[in-house]
Parts: structure tokens; sequence; C-alpha cells
């Protein structure tokens, strides 16, 4: 202000002069005053300048340090990987060795599946040996059951044919004398007995022959077949049933209603029971009662008489001397029977006229 | 009038069907049966059992006659009057209703609506066993047209009453019984538990040593319909024990005692690994190869499909089938067998043999088998669902058949669609193989391969590109059509030096 006031004219500044002296006091005031808010601005810039830059290089040191620790972390990551990965491997090499061992012992164990195959293979050729057996077995069966039919046919069709046999003056078809030897059906002819004539085919009223052969076992079969008459037999005369329903009639086997047959406590059980107990009671001694037939062939088996029978010491004569009682004053004449007719030649004769030889036993 | 009637009921008695053929036109249908009806209410029980006889006669003979029958209202009286008549009388109701019931299911459902059922289970509780057969007949006829009815007979409580029949000592009616457990239990598998439920398959089991044949085929075959539906119930039927006893059934004389067998197997085996690896260990895959190898005909079909089945369950069971001598029997099969289904099945039966492993396919391929699939494939005469079969069965042995002779005859004459998965193969074996390089140029292989032509960039062209990298330039060259005459061009243009 001064120089300002200097660069002007010489007559103005000595007023110019004396009017800064005036207000030199407001000046000193003013000059304090800009001084001091400039001051007060310059702190407060001061300190904003402080705080900024503070802030910014606080920021700066925090984003390298990010940046360190991102990198920190990024060469930590890949050592860490790099160093499982590396234990890994080792891992999984003993992994995969004992998964393949494991594998191929229980899973997939090719040993085990040969000794299988060829368990298989046996079991195979055994089944295979056993069925054969079973199938030749079968097939025995059907043969012999075939010979054993063709058998009964020849037997059958020898009985029929038995006249045929040969005797001691003719020689029978079968047995010709310029053979060396008879054929076999003569000597079938021979063991057969003869067939009468009335031979009936009775079948049975099953059908099924399965049961006879090979199981051997017979189902209880209705009889009907009639069992062979005795030989030389002759037709009676007279309106006789005929022998076959007769029979069938009496071997009838009982067909007992469902009340007979019912209960233990049935009164026909209580009624034979009852006696059976009254046999067993009433009779005066246990032994049975023998025919006389066999009085002879047991000698040792002593008679023992009853009570009755026995005499005072000794046995009574009747009964085994005599049977009859005899009242000698009753008597005609004293003396026995006398043959006056001569016995008749012929009947003396009988049995003794033909040779032992003709009876055949 | 009832003396004409009896004479003539009689005198048809006597004779065959002949008689009821002339004697029946269409006209006279409701007419011959109008005549017999009263017979039936008559005084004297053997004219209304004649009577019943007739009837059932005339209707076992036609269809038409047994409607006749149906419609003139005769089974509600015939079904009535049962409880109170002899056997006899019983016998030839029996009869009656069963050749109504066999002709079609309408008529079935009309013996069944007329209260026929409770009256046959009464005739089953009967103490003559040839009234119980009548009636299981009657029963199966009912049952065997649909499941319904089967249903209608169970609800009547046949089934336990069946189980008994089963168990007595004469042989006609365990086979009938037993024929009607099967036809019963085919339908669903409800029925088929219902009929395991009354204890039906220990009497069953019994009786299959039995030596009458035709009970056996009954048996087998009622086990098998019980053994088909599921898996519980297969190892039930297991459970009675009848390995080893079926096997040799496999071995009788009858053909159908033997396919019954391995019907009866093959519906075990379908069902599961398991209850297949329980066959092989009892020996049931011998016993069937040598079945099939025995029978001729559709008798070998549930046997060839047994094989099949057992095949496809693991690679394990199919190599036991390889070892047990399996693959030359359904080779013959394809061979020699004319029906189709056969064939297909046998064509199967090898795809799933072979289809596991490279061992298997080398197996299967060894026994020449691959030519045949492919002839039958190519035959024009095949069917349809043979051809497919074929197909499907050599892609799969194709696919992992490394043995590279079994392929070469292929090569000559393969259609495209088979030939894609052969040269695949080669395509696959000769890059490691030298010698089998060597073999595949002697045998005129690589020429033939020169020779296909393949759209670019398909997988044909792949593998025929892989193939070709195998050898040298100038073997490829050599070897591709044209080439003697491109070598003839050279040399015409060749100018001789001097």
């Amino acid at each position: 202000m001064a120089a300002a006031s200097g660069g002007r004219e010489e007559g103005g500044s000595m007023a110019a002069l004396a009017r800064l002296q005036e207000r030199l006091s407001e000046l000193r005031e003013e000059y304090f005053l800009a001084n001091r808010s400039i001051d007060e601005d310059r702190k407060i810039k001061y300190r904003a300048a402080v705080k900024i830059q503070s802030w910014f290089r606080g920021w700066r040191v925090r984003a390298y340090l990010r940046h360190l620790n991102a990198m920190v972390i990024l060469i930590q990551k890949w050592w860490r990987g790099y160093r499982c990965r590396k234990h890994f491997r080792k891992m999984l090499e003993i992994q995969k060795r004992w998964r393949g061992y494991y594998v191929r012992k229980y899973i997939h164990n090719y040993y085990a599946l040969k000794k299988y195959l060829q368990a298989v293979s046996v079991n195979n050729a055994f089944v295979r040996s056993e069925l054969q057996e079973y199938v030749e077995m079968k097939e025995n069966e059907e043969k012999m059951k075939d010979l054993e039919k063709k058998e009964k046919e020849k037997k059958y069709q020898a009985r029929k044919m038995h006249y045929l046999l040969s005797t001691e003056q003719i020689a029978g078809i079968y047995n010709s004398p310029f053979r060396k030897s008879p054929d076999p059906m003569e000597l079938l002819l021979r063991n057969s007995k003869p067939l009468s004539h009335r031979r009936k085919q009775v079948k049975s009223p099953f059908a099924y022959e399965l049961y006879d052969w090979p199981t051997c076992k017979k189902p209880p079969a209705f009889v009907t077949a009639l069992p062979l008459p005795p030989i030389g037999r002759q037709k009676p005369q007279g309106p006789f049933r005929d022998t076959a329903e007769v029979l069938w009639q009496r071997y009838k086997p009982l067909e007992p209603t469902l009340r007979v047959a019912e209960s233990i406590n049935s009164p026909l059980e209580k009624a034979r029971e009852g006696i059976k107990r009254e046999e067993w009671r009433n009779p005066i001694h246990d032994n049975e009662f023998l025919p006389f037939s066999s009085y002879h062939k047991n000698e040792d088996e002593k008679y023992e008489p009853s009570l009755c029978k026995s005499g005072k010491y000794v046995r009574e004569a009747y009964g085994t001397k005599h049977f009859r009682e005899v009242y000698p004053n009753k008597w005609i004449a004293d003396k026995d029977f006398r043959t006056v007719v001569p016995s008749i030649f012929l009947f003396e004769k009988f049995g003794k006229t033909y040779s032992r030889a003709g009876q055949i036993v | 009038m009832w003396f004409l009637c009896l004479t003539y009921v009689l005198s048809r008695l006597q004779g065959s069907k002949k008689v009821p053929k002339c004697q029946c036109k269409g006209r006279s249908f409701p007419s011959v049966v109008s005549l017999l009806r009263p017979l039936l209410l008559d005084v004297v029980p053997s004219v209304r059992q004649t009577a019943a006889l007739g009837l059932g006669r005339l209707a076992d003979y036609n269809v038409d006659l047994a409607e006749a029958v149906v419609k003139a209202g005769i089974l509600p009286q015939l079904v009535r009057s049962l409880p109170e008549e002899n056997r006899y009388y019983k016998k030839t109701a029996a009869f009656v209703l069963r050749a109504i019931a066999k002709h079609s299911p309408q008529l079935a459902q009309a013996v069944v609506q007329s209260g026929a059922l409770e009256t046959l289970v009464i005739c089953l509780e009967d103490f003559d066993p040839g009234v119980k057969e009548g009636a299981c007949w009657a029963f199966d006829y009912i049952a065997r047209h649909n499941p319904e009815l089967s249903q209608a007979v169970v609800e009547a409580g046949a089934v336990p009453l069946l189980v008994l029949c089963i168990q007595e000592p004469e042989i006609a009616l365990k086979r009938i019984a037993a024929s009607t457990l099967s036809d019963i239990s085919k339908h669903s598998p409800e029925l088929a538990q219902t009929v395991v439920d009354a204890g039906a398959i220990a009497h069953l089991a019994q009786m299959i040593p039995n030596p009458d044949a035709k009970l056996k085929r009954q048996v087998l075959s009622a086990l098998s319909q019980i053994a088909k539906h599921s898996v519980d119930l297969a190892e039930l039927v297991v459970e009675a024990e009848i390995f080893p006893v079926v096997l040799t059934c496999l071995k009788d004389s009858d053909e159908y005692v033997k396919k019954n067998g391995a019907t009866l197997i093959r519906e075990i085996a379908k069902h599961s690994p398991e209850l297949s690896q329980l066959i092989v260990n009892s020996g049931g895959v011998a016993a069937v190869i040598d079945c099939i190898g025995s029978c001729r005909g559709t008798v070998r079909l549930p046997g060839i499909m047994m094989l099949g089945y057992v095949a496809a369950h693991s690679e394990n069971l199919s190599m036991a089938v390889i070892v047990s001598k399996g693959i030359p029997p359904l080779c013959a099969c394809l061979i020699e067998e004319h029906e189709d289904h056969i064939k297909a099945a046998a064509a199967w039966a090898l795809g799933q043999i072979g289809r596991h492993t490279a061992e298997h396919a080398r197996h299967v391929a060894g026994a020449n088998v691959l030519p045949t699939l492919l002839d039958i494939y190519v035959d024009t005469r095949s069917s349809e669902d043979l051809k497919m079969k074929a197909k499907k069965a050599l892609k799969n042995i194709l696919q992992k058949c490394t043995h590279l002779p079994a392929l070469e005859p292929l090569l000559h004459d393969a259609p495209p669609s088979i030939m894609k998965h052969i040269i695949g193969q080669f395509s696959k074996v000769l890059p490691h193989d030298s010698k089998a390089r060597r073999l595949f140029v002697t045998t005129g292989g690589l020429k033939k391969v020169q020779e296909i032509k393949a759209d670019a960039g398909s997988l044909l062209q792949e593998y025929i590109n892989a193939i070709n990298n195998c050898y040298p330039e100038e073997i490829v060259r050599f070897y591709s059509p044209g080439y003697s005459e491109i070598l003839l061009e050279r040399v015409e243009s060749y100018q001789p030096v001097l």
C-alpha cells in the first residue's frame, strides 16, 4: 500500500500518508484480524490436509498390505495344494493297491471263479451220470416188465396146450425124435399144470397196473376172482347158482355201517367183550379141545382125566377100555357073534389089486 | 311215451358221436333237449340218470347243443336235484356241467350263475372217488377260461377240498385235481397265493417222483403256474425241495413231462440271480442242456428260454452255462429247427450268453454261431421278430468280440448295420496286435474294408480311417479299388527312357 501510494504523485503522497496514519489502528486491527482468520483457516486447512494425507497414506499401505496378503494366500494355497496332492498321490497309491487287492481277492476273485466253474462242471458230470443211470434203470424196468409179460403169455399158452405133451409111446410135436434135445416148449409143457376148460380171465377192478410193478404193492382189491375149482369136478346138475356168484357172496368183505364202525364204546363191542369174558370164565380148564386123531401123535402129553372120570386111585376103565356099560345078566347067550356067511372074496382084494407104482404122490 | 324217449335216449347212449350228428340238425336241437327234459324229472332213478347222461353227451359234442341245453333252463333243475341223488347221478350231472362249461366263458358263466358251484363243492365232499373226479373236472373247465371264473371257484371254497383230493390214492382223481389247481393258479398272483395257502405245494412236490406220466405232466404244470408269478412264490416252490428230483423228470420218456419240467425250471430261474444260482449249483443246467439235445420241436422251447434267463442274470452264471457245454445244442437248435419262434428264442439265448465280456463272446463265436445268426438275419423268409432278435443278438455279441478269426467270415457278406459293429471291433483290436494286422491283410480283409463305401463323418468312416491308419500308405493304396486301373494308366502314360 505504501508502495502503491509511493508510486503515485508526490503531492498526493502526503495526504495519502496522513490518511493511512489515521487508519493505522484500524489497519492493524484489520491486518491482525485478516491474519488471524487466515491463520485459523490455515490451521483448519492444515489439519484437513494432514487428515487427507494420513488417510491417503493409510489407504495406500492398506492396499499394499492387502495385496501382500493376497499374494501370501496364493502362495500358501499353491504350496499346500502341492503338498497335499503329493501326499494324496502317495495315499492314492496305497488305496489303489488296496482296492485292487480287495477286489481281486473277494469280489472278482479269478481263481475262485475258476474253481467254482470247475466245481460246476464236476457237479454237472455227476448229475449227468446219475440221470443216465436213472434212465437206464427205467429202461431195464421196462424191459423186465415186457419180458415178464412175455413169459406169462408163454406159460399161459403152455397151460392151454398141455395136451401136446409127449408121452412114453407117442412123441409130441415139440419133442421130435430127430432133435438132439427137446424143444424149450416141451420143457415148459412138462412143467406146467394143465388148464381146465372154464378158466375165465378175470380182470381186477383196478386197471392201474402201475401198482403191480415196480412198487410191488397191490391196492386193496375187492375179490371177485374165482379160485381154481378142484380137478375132476363136474358141473353140478340142477338149477344151482353160478359158483363164482356164490363164493362172491360168501366171501364178501364186511362193510359195516357208520353206526357200527363208529366208536369203541358201541353196544356191539361191549356185547362182544361180554361174551368173551363169559367164555373165558365158564370152561372147566384152559386146555383146548383137541380132535382124537392127534391122540396118538402126542403120546408124551399125558391125558389128564377130569375129577369125575378118575377112579379112586387109578384111572377108570370106562372111556378108555370100553365105552359101553356091560350088563352080563341081560345076555342071552354067553358066546360072541360068529360069522355064518363066508366073506366075499372080491372085497378082500380091495386095495391090493394094483401095484403101488400106480399110486403117484 | 316215456318208454319211447327212454329207448331213444338209450340208443343214443350206446352209440358214438355219429348218432347225435345225424339226428340233430339245426332245427331239432331244442326239440331234442325238450324231449330229454321231462325225463330228468322221472320217477325211476335210472331214467333220470340216463337222461342226464344223454344231455351230457349232447352238450359235449357241440357248442350249439350246449347253448340249447342252457337255454332250456335245465341247469337250475339239475343243480337243485343233485344233493339228494345217488352217486351215479351225481357223476352224470357233473359230466353235464363240465360238458357245457368247456366250450366258452359265457357258457361257463351261465353254469356258475345257476348255482352249480356250491353243489359241485358238495360233490367234492362225497366219498366216492368217481363223483369227486367228476366235480374236479367240472371245476377245471370252469376255472380255465378267465380270472373272474377262477375267483368264483375259489370263493365257493373248492381249493382246500381239491388239495384233499390230491392226496387220495386214485390216480385219475389226482390228475384231475392237479390240473384244476394248475388252471386256477395260472391267472393271477392272488389266486396262486390262495392255492399256496391251502398247502398245495408240499403235496404237489411229493407227487413228482410218481411213475405215472400224465400225473407228472399236471403236477409240473401246476407248480410252474404257481412259481411264475413272483419271486416269493418261486422261492416257496423251491423250498419244497423239488431239486434235484425235478431233474429226473427231464429224462422221462414222455415228451410233455420233459416240457413241463423245463417250464417249471424256467419259471423259477427267471426271477432272480439267486434262484438261478441255486439251479446251477444243483446241476439243473446240465440236465436242461441234455434235455434240449434229446428233444425236437416245441418241446425244446422252455429249456432254451431257461438257458437264456440264467445267462442273462450275471456273467458268472453265463460262464457256468458255457462251461456246462450249453452253446452247441443252442447252435444246433438254430440250424435244425423250422419254427421261427424257437429259432428266435435260441438266438436270444445266445445273445444273452455272449454279451457279457470278451471271453464269453469268444466262446460263443468259437462255436461258429455268428455266421448262422447272420444268415438268419439276412434271410428273407424269417419273420420280423426273428430278424430283430437275431440282429440284437449279433449286436450284443459283436460289441464284445475281440476274436478276429471269428469276425473274418462275417466281413464278406454283412449288411451295413452289422458291418459297422464288425469294423468297429477291428478298429479296436488292430492297432495293438501286429500279427492280427498281418493276418488281416493276407485274408483279404483289408481289401474288403477298402471296398466299403461309407458316408463321410459317419461312425463307419471313422472306423475305416482308424484301420487305414494302422497300415502304411502303400498297402492301403494297393488295396483300394481301382488301383490296378491307376497303375495301368501310369503304364500308358509312361515314356520309356531310351
